[in-house]
């Protein structure tokens, strides 16, 4: 027997891991990695590569099962207990169904998506960190079906989630958003999903939903936050890695880093424009604004990072500044596109209370009074006259984003903003410059869209109808749907309040 | 005497997702597992080609040649989705852990005959680097294959795999003290050795296998069928008079994991074999060609082991297993 030596942790890891590759000579090395190049990037030395975990497979199974093991208590107390009867208002129910039918789903395209990497990418320690995450984004997709299965037993909108998510217009949104990943080549895929998604814009979704949750007495939801920070933690650091070590390998990976970043900087964007109406529409008691959360996460957060990546080369994403000055908007205009809406939205809605709109006049100061008030107060009318306004008019959408085009000309918040490109023969219409790029990087791929409304124009979503198409949807009409307001989702909520004030009483 | 603590009583207005009911028959409670596979992943409205393989979709029935009705019928029948996954993983892992600090603090690696040790070393080590890429098959049957329930326990079997990987790893280091001395010296077997190198052209040939299907029972059933009986039960019983105790000891993981993933791949082929005359064909076809390979490959290394006869007659028993497990899972009898 040798003398033993002691190991750092670092060098344990190192022994463990590095070594587990080979060079191939059976197989051509391009056979085993076939996608390693066609995207330009030039690796010169994958060993190279730090890792930043230093997570042996026996530490990830020892970690991760004393997380489930606790949050799988907190989801049965919560349960044994009808925590839902907790909650702030039976209002807040409708962030948790937008989150299962339009995160979940993503999170578990993360899953795949990083499997795929980490079989793909020619490098073990990359490799091993992409299969960690995969498992888990598997455990987050999972877990909050979890968490969210108890709210299914009571509340409406929860119970087709998956079926909906491959066919209701808005989810097409972050759907299409996780293809355009998943199709793109593994490189791009760990840009866009780990870099510019869970490093620079996950403060932006995870935080305020789980935040949210927390505001707002959904103890479930929240202690899966918790149980996810530290997954999250290591995913944001994977994300940083990964492009350092692109941008350090070769100096031709930096135009192509860069195009991945500007293009997947504002893909995100658009997504998040939903958490922007959750956050100052959805929450009964509010977190920040997303003006606020937009300055302090990627204004403040962001800045930082991209002047310490301003050594490589790398400038902040292309149309940062539009999407500054869109803070101001796009709440605002989100929640108005759903209002209008409500008919074909698995979610209820509602127009702001007074007191809210007093909170939205004093968050944007330069906006709301001018422009938004306005037309809620108009809407607010209508309702009281028994004329609550529906759009029975399907809306066009972005080719890119399929948000309908309801965004405004930077700098000028009265005009719709529409562009459009030419491409072999066909005219495909955007909602904003930063879309339109896109299209025009990649024509062959955005023409293929799927999109919610031209489907439903062509037949392909049930029939004709209103009540056709959200057949199809799986979508219970007067129950999923419209108003928060004299919905079963209410009627129940009420009966509860009144049986616990005569408990209390 | 019972006692009753009141709250308010509160009725759910269904029991469980839509997909999941209708998998059910009806609403009615169902199981964490159910929930947290059926129809997770997407099937419908993709909306790009991928740019690495625009023949298919991301997700897409075609990228082998099984055919099932409905993917959700490969069901795992040890229930596992992420959470039960990770704490059966680490409740075992904890029983390897107790079995390394047993061995080390009473030198147990110093009493193996010294040849044996080398023999030991010799076949165990660079096993690493075939772990290694059992895992890149089982992460690439995940990457391609279609509905939760047979990719999600794909992903749980490569962690499994880097696991493993890594015991042997640290097996290499107890033996070495570790300076990863004994690592070195089995790649260079597994890169340059005659014994070894069959074995690697197994491994490397199974990693571009194109259809994830036959990916699978080349992986699961072929290679580990033979692997995981040949070389953690024949050699290990060989060298239980050569002090290998303690090698038998830090090696428990395997057995057990490998009788324990046997039920689920096991389910998974004899419920895709059932499903027609075409799969049945496909999957024994597959078996077959592998399986013979499998043999082949790891022929040198019994012998080496065991000697010429003991390691032709391991390699002829462990076939023989394989062929009556085809029968067990539906297949056609297989040549021998």
């Amino acid at each position: 027997m040798n003398a033993i030596n002691k190991l750092g942790l670092k060098q344990r890891y190192a022994l463990l891991t590095n070594g587990l590759d080979w060079e191939p000579s059976y197989q051509p090395k391009s056979a085993i990695f076939p996608y390693a190049e066609f995207e330009g990037i030039k690796i010169r030395d994958w060993s190279k590569w730090e890792d930043p975990f230093r997570l042996t497979m026996d530490s990830y199974w020892k970690y991760q099962a004393e997380k489930e093991r606790k949050l799988y208590a907190v989801l049965d107390s919560f349960a044994q207990n009808n925590g839902q009867t907790g909650l702030s208002n039976a209002r807040y129910v409708n962030a948790a169904k937008l989150f299962l039918t339009g995160i979940t789903p993503a999170e578990y395209q993360a899953h795949r998506g990083f499997a795929h990497v980490g079989r793909h990418i020619p490098g073990v320690g990359p490799r091993i960190a992409a299969q960690m995450q995969s498992l888990d984004e598997l455990r987050h997709a999972q877990t909050q079906i979890h968490t969210l299965s108890h709210y299914n037993r009571f509340f409406d909108g929860f119970h087709e989630f998956s079926h909906m998510h491959d066919r209701v217009w808005y989810l097409s949104v972050p759907k299409s958003f996780f293809d355009d990943a998943r199709t793109a080549g593994p490189f791009e895929y760990f840009i866009a999903i780990g870099f510019a998604f869970e490093y620079v814009l996950t403060n932006l979704l995870f935080v305020p939903f789980m935040s949210g949750a927390a505001y707002n007495g959904d103890l479930a939801t929240v202690t899966f936050g918790f149980s996810a920070q530290s997954d999250e933690s290591r995913h944001m650091t994977l994300g940083i890695e990964v492009i350092k070590f692109l941008l350090e390998q070769h100096p031709d990976n930096l135009p192509i880093v860069q195009k991945w970043v500007d293009k997947w900087f504002w893909r995100g964007h658009r997504v998040l424009g939903l958490v922007a109406m959750m956050m100052d529409y959805m929450l009964p008691k509010k977190i920040m604004s997303w003006r606020e959360a937009w300055d302090i996460y990627f204004t403040q957060a962001g800045g930082a990072l991209f002047a310490d990546l301003a050594r490589y080369g790398l400038r902040p994403p292309k149309y940062a500044d539009v999407a500054t000055a869109e803070a101001e908007h796009l709440s605002h205009q989100n929640w108005s596109v759903f209002y209008q809406y409500t008919q074909a939205a698995a979610f209820h809605t509602w127009l702001p209370t007074p007191g809210e709109m007093d909170w939205l006049s004093e968050k944007y100061p330069n906006s709301f009074d001018q422009h938004y008030r306005p037309r809620f107060e108009m809407w607010a009318e209508m309702e009281r006259d028994g004329k609550r306004f529906y759009n029975n008019a399907l809306p066009q959408l972005c080719t890119v984003c399929q948000i309908p085009m309801a965004y405004t000309e930077p700098g000028d918040p009265t005009t719709i903003c529409f562009r459009h490109s030419e491409h072999k023969g066909d005219r495909y219409h955007f909602c904003s410059d930063g879309c339109k790029d896109i299209f025009d990087g990649e024509p062959e791929k955005y023409s293929q869209s799927w999109l919610p409304v031209h489907q439903i124009f062509q037949g392909n979503c049930g029939g004709a109808s209103m009540e056709e198409v959200l057949a199809w949807y799986r979508l219970n009409p007067g129950a999923d749907n419209m108003d928060q307001a004299g919905s079963p989702d209410q009627a129940m909520w009420d009966q509860w309040m009144r049986m616990r004030d005569r408990v209390a009483g | 005497m019972t006692i009753e603590i009141k709250t308010l009583k509160v009725e759910p207005r269904r029991q469980t997702f839509g997909h999941v009911a209708r998998r059910l028959g009806a609403d009615k409670p169902a199981s964490r597992y159910d929930e947290a596979t059926m129809d997770v992943q997407a099937t419908a409205n993709f909306h790009y080609k991928p740019l690495w393989d625009a023949e298919f979709w991301h997700y897409d029935e075609r990228r082998t040649a099984i055919r099932m009705r409905d993917w959700y019928a490969l069901r795992d029948p040890r229930q596992f989705y992420y959470a039960s996954y990770n704490i059966a993983r680490a409740a075992q892992h904890q029983g390897t852990e107790r079995n390394f600090d047993f061995v080390e603090k009473r030198g147990l690696l110093a009493l193996l005959d010294p040849a044996w040790r080398e023999t030991v070393e010799g076949y165990l080590l660079p096993l690493r680097h075939m772990e290694w890429g059992a895992n890149m098959n089982c992460a690439n049957m995940c990457d391609r294959g279609y509905g939760t329930a047979v990719t999600a326990p794909a992903m749980f079997a490569a962690g499994d795999h880097l696991g493993m990987a890594q015991i042997v790893g640290r097996i290499g280091l107890a033996l070495d003290g570790n300076s990863g001395a004994s690592l070195d010296a089995a790649k260079q077997r597994w890169m340059e050795a005659p014994d070894w190198q069959e074995l690697r052209r197994l491994t490397e040939d199974s990693l571009v296998i194109g259809d994830w299907f036959e990916q699978f029972v080349a992986q699961h059933l072929a290679i580990d069928g033979m692997l995981y009986p040949l070389v953690y039960g024949r050699f290990d019983a060989a060298g239980q008079a050569l002090g290998g105790t303690a090698v038998s000891m830090l090696t428990g993981f395997m057995t057990e994991w490998h009788a324990e993933h046997g039920r689920w791949v096991d389910a998974v082929v004899k419920t895709a074999a059932a499903e027609s005359a075409e799969n049945r064909a496909l999957l024994g076809g597959w078996l077959g060609a592998w399986s013979r390979r499998a043999a082949a490959a790891f022929a040198p290394l019994a012998a080496a082991v065991l000697g010429p006869e003991a390691g032709a007659d391991a390699i002829a028993e462990t076939a023989a297993a394989i062929r009556a497990r085809a029968v067990r899972l539906g297949l056609d009898p297989l040549a021998a």
